[in-house]
């Protein structure tokens, strides 16, 4: 997979598969690709080239041709395959305009059109499981960081994923809040979900992970199985780069 | 100054105002429900989409509302397809005349000021839209425009605002509405200065009431407090304390 913004490439031939039950770790400094990866992922950047399957299925881009980028050819197809990647965000992203109930009924009812009231219970389901059952009327503004980013993860939820993508879950926010958020990712993988993880929690990473990707400069530099990758790195810089973190 | 001349026409206006209605709230509506699409549109990635709305915007929002009112009111009765289309029943009738030029030039306002607010929409929350699977439409109709109207909220308002004095034109084309009732008054009875005092009274009026009702809903919209906050910080407070 390829990934070109503006001139210089982001991504360059990167090949990663994830199978269920799996929870990968995408590490690396900033600006070696690991967010560009996670959001060509689930489209929210169109890959230059490259092939992508998701839940067996191919999905049909157009390559980039003499200036024009690449481009997603069945919407639909996408649409469905974004629905069953739920994606947590670095900035939250929640919608002001919705209390964090509606926020998180939103997808289920317009998405997987359910039921108003049956998407509702599933929401509610949801925002009790990480924790925000009695701050289910209030908008996001009044609610702290960390609590944004547990609602953030429920709307993700609500929508029965297959795979969760994380990207820089904690990154900002602030490091006393950081771990009411972790909780809840930890708790999600020992559940058995299949994660992906971008994140700059080196310790955190290496205790849920199953396996491990190190990205630099656009190409995966390493990847294996956490246990090996963390304790036994082969490759120089991510020695350094885990030294460097702990 | 002449009170009783003052009173009535206060009250022969505040009959003209009717009219002053009737052409600015549908010339609104049509403005609104043009605008929108049209402002999508315009803040579109396609430069053709976005020039030709441009274009319109451009015209309408460049040239004088009077100029645009008397083109179509004295303008297109010279085109001949025009007067045999069956279009012409109602392009005669000065009434329409101004609805069209009043709908036309609103629906240019307000798609440059829908078109801020929609490009001002943090890319986040559209991305968040795009990551959970909804479609193009979904997108602009549960998430950008909802979130673009609250930002676009109190110039619209200012547009609203603007449309009852502006239509004030149409006593240009024959039409009796506040303005126009006032000028005949005036050349009826040589008390200019009571009548018109009196029209504007009623475009205060007009205008009071337009601002209190987009209050209402600019409140509305801001949703305030969470719905329960108040209830649940009041409870914990007491069960904290022994």
């Amino acid at each position: 997979m390829r990934n070109r913004s503006a001139i210089t490439p982001v991504l360059r031939g990167v090949t990663l598969t994830a199978h269920r039950h799996e929870v990968i770790c995408i590490l690396g400094s900033s600006g070696s690709g690991k967010s560009t990866l996670l959001r060509c992922l689930n489209l929210l950047e169109v890959p230059n080239r490259g092939r992508m399957w998701a839940l067996g299925e191919r999905l049909k881009l157009r390559e980039a041709v003499n200036g024009r980028g690449g481009a997603v050819l069945d919407r639909r197809q996408i649409q469905r395959v974004r629905a069953s990647l739920g994606m947590v965000f670095q900035s939250f992203n929640l919608w002001p305009h919705r209390t964090i109930l509606e926020n998180v009924a939103e997808g289920p009812t317009h998405v997987l059109r359910q039921p108003r009231r049956e998407a509702i219970g599933v929401a509610e389901q949801y925002l009790a499981q990480v924790g925000l059952a009695d701050r289910r009327h209030h908008y996001p503004r009044h609610l702290s960081g960390g609590q944004q980013q547990r609602a953030g993860i429920a709307r993700a939820l609500a929508m029965e994923p297959a795979v969760l993508l994380f990207d820089e879950p904690t990154s900002a926010l602030d490091p006393e809040l950081t771990g009411e958020v972790l909780k809840v990712i930890r708790s999600l993988a020992e559940e058995g979900r299949t994660m992906l993880l971008v994140t700059h929690e080196i310790a955190f990473a290496r205790e849920v992970s199953t396996r491990a990707a190190f990205m630099h400069d656009g190409k995966i530099e390493e990847e294996g199985p956490s246990q090996r990758l963390f304790l036994d790195p082969a490759s120089e810089r991510l020695r350094r780069f885990l030294q460097s973190h702990y | 100054m002449q009170l009783d001349i003052f009173l009535q026409s206060i009250a022969t206006l505040a009959n003209a105002a009717f009219l002053t209605i009737a052409l600015t709230v549908p010339s609104l509506m049509v403005g609104f429900i043009i605008s929108v699409p049209l402002a999508f549109m315009r803040a579109s990635d396609s430069r053709y989409l976005s020039s030709a709305i441009l274009t319109y915007t451009y015209v309408f929002r460049g040239t004088p509302l009077l100029v645009q009112l008397f083109l179509i009111y004295y303008g297109l009765g010279q085109i001949e397809v025009i007067r045999h289309s069956p279009l012409w029943v109602l392009l005669r009738d000065p009434f329409w005349c101004a609805l069209l030029a009043f709908s036309l030039n609103s629906a240019a306002y307000t798609t440059e000021l829908f078109r801020g607010a929609i490009q001002a929409v943090p890319r986040g929350l559209v991305e968040a839209a795009e990551a959970i699977g909804m479609s193009r439409l979904q997108r602009a109709r549960l998430i950008v425009f909802p979130i673009a109207f609250r930002t676009a909220l109190p110039s619209y308002t200012n547009e609203v605002i603007g449309l009852p004095k502006a239509s004030s034109l149409a006593s240009t084309v024959t039409l009796l509405e506040i303005t126009g009732v006032a000028r005949r008054l005036v050349s009826e009875t040589f008390a200019p200065y009571e009548i018109f005092l009196a029209a504007g009274v009623i475009y205060l009026a007009l205008t009071y009431l337009v601002t209190s009702v987009f209050r209402l809903l600019e409140r509305y919209l801001a949703g305030a407090e969470p719905k329960v906050a108040r209830n649940t910080a009041m409870l914990s407070l007491r069960r904290v304390s022994p």
